[in-house]
């Protein structure tokens, strides 16, 4: 089920990101979808995607927002200064007092939570006949990880081959 | 300084003719032990990309690309893709069975996993190679 919303949160701001004229209210869109994927990658039990998704989406909109501010909007650098200054303390008071009550939550250290990996440590050997216990975990119980991690790879492959190839490729031929 | 299209100097071929099977063979070892040692597909498609990185820097790219071009590099990665998404798929859906065994600590005695292992590698390998040739590729040709 919410799986389903967040699906369909993500189609729509997709079909926004796409439409909107405006390139920075596009790239809002494009981050509130980004964001929803690291919520999907959590709800499909994945916790490693979801933090690689949530680290890799901030870069990219910190690049594209750098990339895109200039041309659009000019940048008011007076005047403002009081409100900046509050909101900056506000946010960071906040952060501190969520990971405060976050950090207390945490398992002492050398203490971990073995729930998962008590089983993992127990019976991986024998249900996977692995003996690399890493490989068993990555490639076999957390199969669904390592393929979307593939995939996010061939991703950036061809990301990098489609920015890199000869510009008016199409017109010599 | 004319050593453009040729590779580098004589030390530097004769050392690479001597390391790059070494690197070679010692990635394609990474690749098929992942499952009973460290390793895995990806550290050892990284370790074989180097070395064909390495035959490149040594002797140019015509070395290279003589046999292979770079469409057929990125064709490898995408079959390398496709295999993995269906070795991975597929022992997603029987996990916990290892579906062939040869004894415990055997080569193959993981299952679908030393295939998923060497379809990554492949994938791995062959990508990153590319984006090697692109970048290099591109900055030659701007300089014209």
């Amino acid at each position: 089920m919410e799986i389903h919303l967040i699906l369909l949160f993500m189609i729509f701001a997709g079909i926004v990101a796409v439409e909107v004229k405006d390139l920075i209210s596009s790239l809002i869109a494009l981050s509130a979808a980004g964001l929803a994927l690291s919520l999907g990658f959590l709800v499909l039990k994945a916790p490693s995607l979801a933090i690689t998704q949530l680290v890799v989406e901030i870069l990219c909109v910190i690049i594209l927002i750098r990339a895109t501010i200039n041309k659009d909007l000019p940048m008011v650098k007076d005047g403002r200064w009081f409100f900046n200054t509050v909101a900056t303390v506000l946010f960071i008071g906040c952060f501190l007092v969520f990971s405060y009550f976050a950090l207390k939550e945490l398992p002492a250290f050398g203490q971990p939570l073995m729930r998962v990996s008590g089983e993992y440590l127990a019976g991986g050997f024998t249900q996977t006949g692995v003996a690399n216990l890493v490989s068993a975990i990555t490639l076999n119980f957390r199969s669904y990880d390592a393929l979307a991690e593939a995939a996010i790879i061939f991703a950036s492959i061809i990301g990098v081959l489609a920015i890199t190839r000869r510009i008016g490729k199409t017109n010599e031929q | 300084m004319n050593s453009n299209s040729k590779g580098m100097t004589l030390i530097v071929k004769t050392v690479t003719r001597l390391t790059v099977g070494l690197i070679l063979i010692y990635g394609i070892y990474i690749v098929f032990q992942g499952h009973i040692g460290p390793g895995g597909g990806f550290a050892g498609g990284v370790i074989i990309a180097l070395s064909f990185i390495h035959l490149m820097l040594a002797f140019g790219k015509e070395a290279v690309l003589k046999k292979i071009d770079q469409e057929k590099y990125f064709l490898f990665a995408s079959l390398g893709a496709l295999a993995l998404l269906m070795t991975l798929s597929f022992g997603f859906m029987r996990r916990h069975q290892p579906v062939s065994s040869s004894g415990d600590f055997g080569l193959f005695s993981g299952g679908l996993i030393p295939l998923s292992d060497i379809a990554s590698a492949v994938m791995m390998a062959s990508g990153l190679f590319v984006i090697f040739l692109a970048l290099t590729l591109r900055t030659k040709r701007e300089k014209k």
